[in-house]
């Protein structure tokens, strides 16, 4: 067991590597600095800007030193707010970002594997139409669609919930609701197909020849064999949405992460750009990971190494 | 004899896009205690459904079952309801199906699969079950039971996989255990170990079998009387010396000069030329006129009466019926 995971360890820590170095020089790669402004600074200061975020030196001397920088857990600080560290951003916007996401998560799986059960078992009754319904629009309606929506109809028009920020449990209803439609579309359509096909499968038959109540053979012996395609996407899904979206952060004002990617980019702010992407992919790196370990405990026959399978 | 089960002129129907099929039209039978009834014939006979009806496991809609009764400890098995038929199913009647790969679910444990069966049925504890099904599979010859209990299916070979699902199947102590092609999916020596597993089984339990196959030899070895199905209907039954030794059916006679022997020449195997009937439009009369050899003129236009050989045998032809035998003397 511990091989495996020391073996995993280092394949994880490879991909990193590859990651940030592929994103660094792309990055460098791209035109524009950080300090292209449109009216023309002195060329000192421009010059003295550039020495103090070491950007003046050989490239591949930066990229040694970022890495040096990284393994002791420093991201360096951010060029376009100065005075902060990129530790600090994230620090401040991940734990926000965090906790809607989670919220959105746990949200999106229960409804979506209760929808896409239910859609299962009709199958081809107004039931399963309805489901696939509301999963379909789940998917093409686009997020920030969905969030105005919401904020027209339940803070505007019938002002329930707060139009915007992120301070009370009430705060984060609409924003949740808003980031989950998508997931919860995804998540219902793969568990209503992988139903319908484990729903066929001779066991299924079996467990009614046993004379077993329909509740448990849905939840004993088919949910748990739907689920594997289910746990697949979630590592993605999850490690995304934890991170914070863009859009739906700027509607509601939320102080996440989500607006550092987008933000990071424009303003080539280098030491942001890299830290969101190293977090990203460490995070993603992970949720994959965790997938795997899942695989293992939904399946007896998929075993994570040699040993255990003999 | 006990008759345990009775199964009287049943007709089961398919819809499809293409229309409705009858798949079963008209079925009767009784079942006796401690017997094994084999039911025999081609693929799409209807076998497979017979026996499905009698458990209620057909999916309903597309099938539909549109007459018929299904006697079972003095009840109609197909007016009862859901909860009433959850209770038959697994403690009183039980099913055996082909693929022992399949049939068992690859993420729960087999103890766990033979327990739950069980306790479905009975209230006892979960030692009570646990010690049951360990009894289970000793009877079906598993050695190490303790251990094999905590295994998953894909930790077993298909021919130990196939002595689970029978040990699944007997857990409850049915009446009837019904077995779909259960040799089907293994290798010839693994049959042979389950049809004589079937044979102790039955010496011990008394259970009464219904085995749906294609494989007269495995019909040979373990069937106490066979029935021969084609195209829904069951065209001649009658003890196993009867159908083999003298069997009345042109049907009947057909395959078992198609069943390759050791002892043959080569050539001798004779193959029942055309195919089966169109089961949307099945012909008014015999169904077996269009390939019979002795066929005649009333053979297309009634269907046969049901004629007694004996008191056991029975057969559905024409070349029974004494204007017949005129005809074909030669038969």
């Amino acid at each position: 067991m511990n091989t495996y995971f020391i073996k995993r360890f280092v394949a994880m820590i490879i991909t990193l590597w590859l990651i940030i170095t592929g994103t660094f020089f792309l990055m460098h790669t791209v035109p524009g600095s950080p300090f292209d402004e449109e009216r023309t600074t002195n060329e000192t200061i421009q010059k003295n800007r550039e020495a103090y975020y070491q950007l003046d030196k050989p490239l591949i001397l930066q990229y040694g030193n970022y890495l040096a920088a990284l393994v002791q857990g420093d991201l360096g600080p951010s060029i376009k707010k100065p005075g902060q560290t990129v530790n600090d951003l994230l620090g401040r916007g991940f734990p926000i970002s965090f906790e809607l996401g989670l919220f959105t998560l746990i949200l999106a799986i229960i409804s979506g594997i209760i929808l896409g059960v239910v859609a299962a078992l009709r199958h081809n009754g107004w039931i399963d139409y309805l489901a696939m319904s509301i999963a379909v629009l789940g998917i093409s309606i686009p997020n920030f669609v969905m969030a105005t929506v919401l904020i027209q109809q339940l803070a505007v028009n019938i002002p329930i919930f707060p139009v915007a920020t992120w301070s009370s449990p009430k705060h984060m209803v609409l924003p949740i609701l808003a980031l989950a439609t998508g997931p919860m579309a995804i998540i219902a359509r793969l568990t209503r197909t992988s139903m319908l096909e484990v729903l066929t499968q001779d066991y299924i038959k079996t467990a009614k020849a046993k004379g077993l109540s329909p509740v448990k053979i849905v939840f004993k012996h088919a949910l748990r064999n739907a689920l594997l395609p289910v746990v697949t996407v979630l590592g993605s899904l999850a490690a995304s949405i934890l991170t914070g979206t863009f859009v739906i952060e700027k509607i509601f004002a939320i102080p996440g992460m989500g607006k550092y990617f987008v933000d990071s980019i424009n303003s080539r702010d280098y030491s942001v750009i890299m830290g969101t992407t190293v977090f990203y992919s460490a995070l993603l790196i992970l949720m994959l990971f965790l997938v795997d370990l899942t695989y293992g405990l939904l399946d007896p026959r998929i075993k994570l190494h040699k040993k255990e399978a003999e | 004899m006990e008759k345990i089960l009775q199964v009287k002129d049943l007709h089961v129907s398919f819809s499809t896009y293409g229309g409705e099929v009858k798949a079963v039209r008209g079925v009767t039978f009784d079942l006796h205690k401690g017997e094994t009834l084999a039911i025999v014939g081609e693929s799409g006979c209807g076998k497979s459904v017979t026996s499905q009806t009698i458990m209620r496991l057909i999916p309903e809609p597309p099938g539909r079952i549109t007459g018929g009764e299904i006697i079972f400890k003095n009840k109609d098995v197909i007016k009862l309801k859901e909860p009433e038929l959850r209770k038959i199913r697994g403690a009183n009647i039980s099913m055996i199906f082909q693929d022992p790969i399949t049939a068992l679910n690859p993420t729960i444990t087999i103890g766990e699969q033979i327990m739950e069966g069980i306790r479905q049925h009975k209230k006892i504890t979960r030692e009570e079950a646990k010690q049951k099904a360990i009894e289970m599979l000793m009877l079906v010859g598993i050695p190490n039971p303790e251990i094999r209990l905590k295994q998953y299916p894909h930790q077993f070979s298909g021919g130990m996989r196939q002595r689970i699902v029978i040990a699944m199947a007997l857990v409850c102590e049915p009446d009837v255990l019904i077995a779909d092609e259960p040799t089907t999916a293994l290798d010839v020596t693994i049959q042979a170990q389950i049809l004589e597993l079937f044979r102790e089984i039955q010496k011990k339990t008394e259970v009464s079998i219904i085995l749906i196959t294609h494989d007269l030899g495995v019909v040979a070895q373990v069937a106490d009387r066979i029935a021969v199905m084609y195209a829904g209907k069951i065209v001649e039954l009658g003890t196993r010396r009867e159908i083999f030794y003298k069997p009345k059916h042109p049907y009947t006679k057909g395959l078992l000069q198609s069943v390759p022997r050791l002892d043959m020449e080569k050539g001798d195997l004779i193959p029942i030329p055309g195919t089966p009937p169109d089961l949307f439009s099945p012909p008014v009369g015999c169904a077996f006129a269009a390939r019979c050899p002795y066929v005649m003129e009333v053979c297309d236009r009634v269907y046969p009466f049901k004629t007694y050989i004996s008191t056991q045998h029975h057969v559905d032809c024409w070349l029974q019926d004494d204007r017949a035998k005129r005809l074909v003397s030669t038969y």
